[in-house]
């Protein structure tokens, strides 16, 4: 090619940059409101998937887990009974683990509560019902429950058998509540954000009429004129979705720290995996490709109106 | 002087037809006109047309005609006649309200949206307001047609730098329409509109904002692409503008009927008569 011109520096292929239109029309606030958005899914889909783990490992965790309780207030009968109870299941197939808590154990774990006084009902103490933690292969259904329990009451009449699931179902429900919301929040994000790339490019086309109106009649396709606002909103989503990523990765973050300071086992499961981040990181690139689409359809339905 | 050949970048086929070599053959050789068989070989064809703006009077009333391939034309009429209503319905930017046209051989009125691109692509525009695009320069608002049919920025360079050169404003191929005079505003707008070497051009006062000695060479422009096969309409009240193409057939519109005075939208056009417009 012949030797660079002054004129050919910077000059704009067709539509290949933002010089085709008024620039920084379309450019404004969008970034922002893309960053803003972008963010608060991400906040969102943390909270979700991180939610979601929660309840899948505590699920899974307490599937096949029965909690057996001997309630008898003479310790030697509670005694007799948590043993016979205790073999009776380690004879089972179906049972993966049995293990008696220990009395000290139990006592730690109701000492809070009940104080040194719960320790020992031989000394005038609360009786305190002997704790058996068991974990069948399989999870826990009422069928099964019900057979285990006919079957042990022969054994160890005062025992009581509780499958851990239905304790923690309330938990569930209200894991799954949030969600839902979670997932209802990412859906408002992402048609508010639609909604703001729709008007933005409204006012953009509004700005461009007379330079859309040339292009058109010179014979520019709808095409074409859609392009140059397309590149523009994809510039801009692409600018927003990174800061709006980074945003919301810092706020989960912080987030993230203070939970695990809590130590708590249950949110300790509500780590992400790699699947999750992968999940998150997506989150900008459809954020633009809606924002992409969304220009385009409001670009195109306005040059229809023209003849 | 005349402009070169190849300052008019495109070099394909201009509509075709068995045209004679002079827009239109001397008097007397009737029978020659039996090779352009009738209506088909118009590249322009309105039947009846008619045109009003919401629910005002008509602007245009029954206006029927012919533009045949490689002609030129001038379009004449008072203030408010109606000659931008005739061209916009030329260069596609606005549907007749009765009334058909052909263009191309084709009837544009009930052609799908989406084929009128093409049309508009082998039409050349100079509107009356110019209509350049603000914040483009002059060169890129003449590389415009080029940029819109998809040549490549290598490719577009010398034309549009020729052009610029051929229009006068090689100094000032950088500067935005805000700041360029009206005159040179016009040429920017006449130059974008003959780039891409259009197989009708419709000028619009093309030359009202020019200096005489400017308008004649703009002139002899219209009528270097005229002879490479451009049918020209070109629209003044300027009468004198008529006598310097000598080959221009004209139409005239008065309150929005077309008047014939020379014969020449007639088929077949009386060409004899045109001395005495
Ligand atoms: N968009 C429009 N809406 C309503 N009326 C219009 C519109 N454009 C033109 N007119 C009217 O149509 C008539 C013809 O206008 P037109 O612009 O075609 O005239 P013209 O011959 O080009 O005039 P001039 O020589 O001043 O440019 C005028 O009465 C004008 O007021
Ligand atoms: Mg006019």
């Amino acid at each position: 090619m012949s030797a660079p011109s002054p004129i050919r520096k910077g000059a704009p292929r067709f539509g290949d940059s933002a010089r085709m239109m008024q620039h920084g029309r379309i450019a404004g606030p969008m970034p922002w409101v893309i960053a803003i958005m972008i963010a608060l899914t991400v906040m969102a889909a943390t909270a979700g998937l991180a939610l979601a783990n929660v309840a899948g490992g505590a699920r899974a965790e307490i599937a096949g887990g029965l909690t057996v309780q001997v309630v008898e207030a003479a310790p030697l009968e509670r005694n007799r009974q948590a043993e016979r109870a205790l073999s009776w299941f380690a004879n089972r197939e179906d049972v993966a683990s049995v293990r008696r808590v220990p009395d000290d154990e139990l006592a730690a774990l109701i000492e809070p509560w009940l104080g040194e006084l719960g320790t020992g009902a031989e000394d005038g103490g609360v009786p305190v019902p002997a704790l058996i933690d068991v974990r069948l292969s399989g999870p826990v259904t009422a069928a099964r429950l019900e057979q285990m329990r006919q079957g042990l009451a022969r054994q160890a009449p005062a025992a009581r058998i509780d499958a851990q699931a239905s304790w923690l179902a309330p938990v569930f429900d209200a894991i799954r509540s949030l969600q839902l919301l979670a997932v209802g929040l990412i859906v408002l994000l992402a048609a508010t954000s639609a909604a703001a790339v729709w008007l933005s490019a409204r006012s953009a086309l509004g700005a461009n009429r007379e330079t859309i109106e040339t292009i058109h009649h010179l014979g520019g396709t709808d095409g074409q004129i859609a392009a140059i606002f397309q590149r523009q909103i994809a510039f801009d989503a692409a600018l927003g979705g990174a800061a709006g990523l980074l945003l919301g990765l810092a706020a989960v973050f912080v987030l993230g720290q203070q939970f695990a300071d809590l130590g708590s086992g249950l949110v300790a499961g509500g780590g992400l995996g790699a699947a999750d981040w992968v999940l998150v990181g997506a989150i900008p690139l459809v954020g633009m490709v809606l924002a992409v689409i969304t220009a385009r359809y409001t670009v195109i339905s306005a040059l229809r109106r023209m003849l | 002087m005349a402009p070169p050949r190849d300052l008019f970048h495109k070099r394909r086929p201009i509509f075709t037809c068995s045209r004679p070599a002079a827009p239109f053959p001397p008097p007397g050789e009737g029978p020659s006109w039996g090779r352009m068989s009738g209506p088909e070989s118009s590249i322009v064809q309105f039947a009846n047309v008619g045109l009003r703006y919401g629910t005002d009077r008509e602007v245009l009333s029954d206006v029927s005609f012919t533009l045949y391939p490689g002609s030129f034309y001038f379009l004449t009429g008072a203030s408010g006649a109606g000659k931008t209503s005739l061209l916009k319905l030329l260069y596609l930017a606005q549907r007749p309200s009765r009334g058909i046209i052909s263009m191309f051989g084709e009837d544009v009125i009930t052609a799908e949206r989406r084929a009128l691109p093409e049309f508009r692509r082998r039409i050349g525009v100079v509107f009356q307001d110019f209509r350049l695009v603000p914040h483009l320069s002059a060169y890129d608002n003449v590389a415009l047609p080029l940029r819109i049919s998809g040549m490549s920025e290598g490719k577009l360079e010398k034309p549009v730098t020729d052009m610029l050169e051929w229009v006068g404003l090689s100094h000032r191929v950088d500067a935005r329409p805000e700041t360029l005079s009206g005159g040179e505003q016009q040429r920017v707008a006449i130059a974008r509109a003959v780039i891409a070497r259009p197989e009708i051009l419709v000028a619009d006062e093309p030359t009202g904002n020019v200096d005489p000695e400017m308008a004649v060479k703009l002139l002899r422009l219209f009528e270097a692409l005229n002879r490479l096969g451009t049918t020209v309409v070109v629209a003044t009240h300027d009468v004198h503008l008529l006598r310097k193409v000598p080959d221009s057939l004209i139409m005239r519109l008065d309150k929005g009927r077309l008047s014939d005075p020379t014969g020449a939208l007639r088929y077949p056009p009386r060409r004899e008569q045109r001395a005495e417009a």
